[in-house]
């Protein structure tokens, strides 16, 4: 146990210790809101869709989450180049709890970060229609968070420096943010679209999050908990056997 | 006297490239035992292995008794190291790089307090403790490495060039610590070093490596017989030559060079 809460700690000393950061991933977000919410804002309500910017917040909430969880998950890469990864990967615990600590580190980051773009878009004019569920939207941004870090620790696990980096973020991390539904309505998509965003678990957390925010959502609450659920617990157990087999 | 490591016939491939070459030694308990060799001859290569960082390409280790591709968890509760690279985290502070280790290696808290206290003052950066060591100079980081590795007391204390860097003070201050702990608790010592005169002191054992081949055993007074020389230095000279050695290119060993080159 005390393993798991000092790399879980170690992981949010790391992050409120570098302001620059945490300023630099709420650029995007907020530029995200302003530029696609005011700008597609009109046209949205003209086509019948009503207020954009309430049908956006949860998608760029979601993005953020996503950014900041796999970029956690990653940071592996980085303690292998700065050495700090051996240390833990010698010390005499089961890497499970190493893996463990981490992951849940960087998802309670990424967590922080999902409510701090939830308030900036509160800012930013996104009024949602009810606040009783905050609790179950704050599950499905911790379970977001949770998902998206594990796997960025199963990558991370995989790769020896950063020179995949590039070929994650184009191949895996936008299609992920785009194909999610964060920024447009999943009704009346192609079929060979809808299967894409079906396969893709963030469109089970923006999904899920628009449900408590705004009420509208296009798979039941149900489903959207359990695929969400389901994938974390598999990309736990894959993030942490890969773990356990890294050298150094 | 019992064995605390077996190693047989140990071998590490990268590659085409053989760095370890089917070496078989033996560390005796409570012994200091020196790893000595030029560059690139496959030391750091070995302590991996031993630490359950590298898997061996072929051969076999027992470490205290546990085998360490079978039971790595039995390895890990028996060994501390100091590593040749970097290994602190630069966020955090000097404190909380302790305070980490210290959880890791379940040391209690009281001794842990204590203990901390202690090694910080003998490597003076307890009045530095709470800066984050990105701002330390090489040499301090180096010193809160090994301050930190002696921070739980295993069975086996792993030290890849421990000293490299360092002032002569703080050497002497360190290896007559590890003395004492060698002495008083029985832990025993495996370690690696490019100054011969360290390892003269302070070795019960040495094992010279060359070419991923061991090609000399004994204690520094045997060694010097044996090549009828009158110190280590010149005995390790007569057994491995005088040429310098030539890495095979990887970028770990790229930037393990880099890293040393810029502690200096
Ligand atoms: N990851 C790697 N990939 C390929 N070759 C490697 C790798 N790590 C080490 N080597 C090579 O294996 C050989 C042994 O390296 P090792 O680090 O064990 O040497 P060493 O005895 O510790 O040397 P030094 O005294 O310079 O620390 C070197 O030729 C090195 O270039
Ligand atoms: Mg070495």
């Amino acid at each position: 146990m005390s393993t798991i809460y000092i790399l879980w700690l170690r992981q949010l000393k790391r992050y409120f210790r570098s302001r620059s950061r945490i300023i630099g991933s709420l650029g995007q977000p907020l530029l995200f809101l302003v530029a696609l919410g005011f700008g597609f804002g009109p046209i949205y309500a003209k086509a019948g869709g009503g207020n954009y910017l309430n049908f956006l917040a949860p998608g760029i909430i979601a993005m953020s989450i996503l950014f900041t969880a796999l970029f956690s998950g990653i940071e592996i890469i980085w303690d292998r180049q700065f050495g700090f990864l051996k240390e833990t990967l010698v010390a005499p615990v089961p890497r499970i709890q190493i893996m463990l600590g981490r992951t849940l580190g960087g998802a309670t980051v990424a967590t922080f970060q999902g409510i701090i773009v939830f308030l900036i878009s509160l800012i930013a004019g996104f009024r949602p229609t009810t606040l009783t569920l905050l609790p179950l939207a704050l599950v499905f941004v911790f379970l977001i968070a949770l998902l998206f870090t594990a796997l960025g620790t199963a990558i991370a696990s995989m790769l020896q420096d950063m020179q995949g980096f590039q070929l994650i973020m184009n191949f895996l991390v936008m299609p992920i943010f785009f194909l999610s539904g964060a920024l447009f309505p999943l009704n009346g998509l192609s079929k060979i679209l809808t299967v894409v965003v079906k396969a893709n678990p963030l469109a089970y957390g923006v999904d899920g999050l628009r449900y408590c925010f705004d009420g509208i959502h296009s798979f039941p609450l149900a489903t959207d908990l359990l695929v969400l659920s389901l994938v974390t617990l598999a990309l736990m157990f894959i993030g942490s056997y890969l773990f356990s087999k890294i050298e150094a | 006297m019992e064995n605390i490591i077996e190693v047989k016939n140990l071998t590490k491939k990268y590659g085409e490239f053989t760095a370890v070459d089917s070496i078989s030694f033996v560390v005796s308990k409570g012994i200091v035992f020196a790893f000595l060799g030029p560059n690139g001859a496959g030391k750091t290569t070995t302590i991996r292995m031993l630490t359950t960082l590298l898997d061996p390409t072929e051969g076999k280790i027992s470490l205290a008794g546990y085998d360490s591709v079978k039971d790595e968890d039995g390895v890990r509760r028996s060994f501390g190291i100091v590593f040749q690279d970097p290994s602190l985290d630069e966020e955090l502070t000097a404190l909380e790089n302790m305070e980490l280790h210290g959880v890791l290696y379940s040391v209690p808290k009281k001794v842990r307090k204590k203990r901390i206290e202690e090694l910080l003052n003998i490597v003076e950066l307890w009045d530095r403790r709470n800066e984050p060591t990105k701002n330390f100079s090489g040499g301090m980081k180096r010193r809160l490495e090994i301050a930190r590795g002696l921070l739980h007391h295993p069975k086996i204390l792993f030290l890849d060039e421990p000293t490299l860097g360092l002032d002569p003070q703080t050497r002497n201050h360190i290896w007559s610590y590890i003395k004492n702990l060698n002495k008083r608790e029985g832990i025993t010592v495996f370690f690696t070093t490019h100054y011969m005169d360290e390892a003269e002191r302070v070795a019960d054992e040495v094992n010279v490596i060359d070419h991923g081949k061991i090609v000399a055993a004994g204690s520094p007074a045997e060694l010097k017989k044996k090549t009828e020389t009158n110190s280590l230095e010149e005995a390790f000279l007569a057994l491995t030559g005088r040429d310098i050695r030539e890495e095979a290119q990887s970028t770990q060993a790229d930037m393990r060079m880099h890293r040393k080159m810029w502690r200096h």
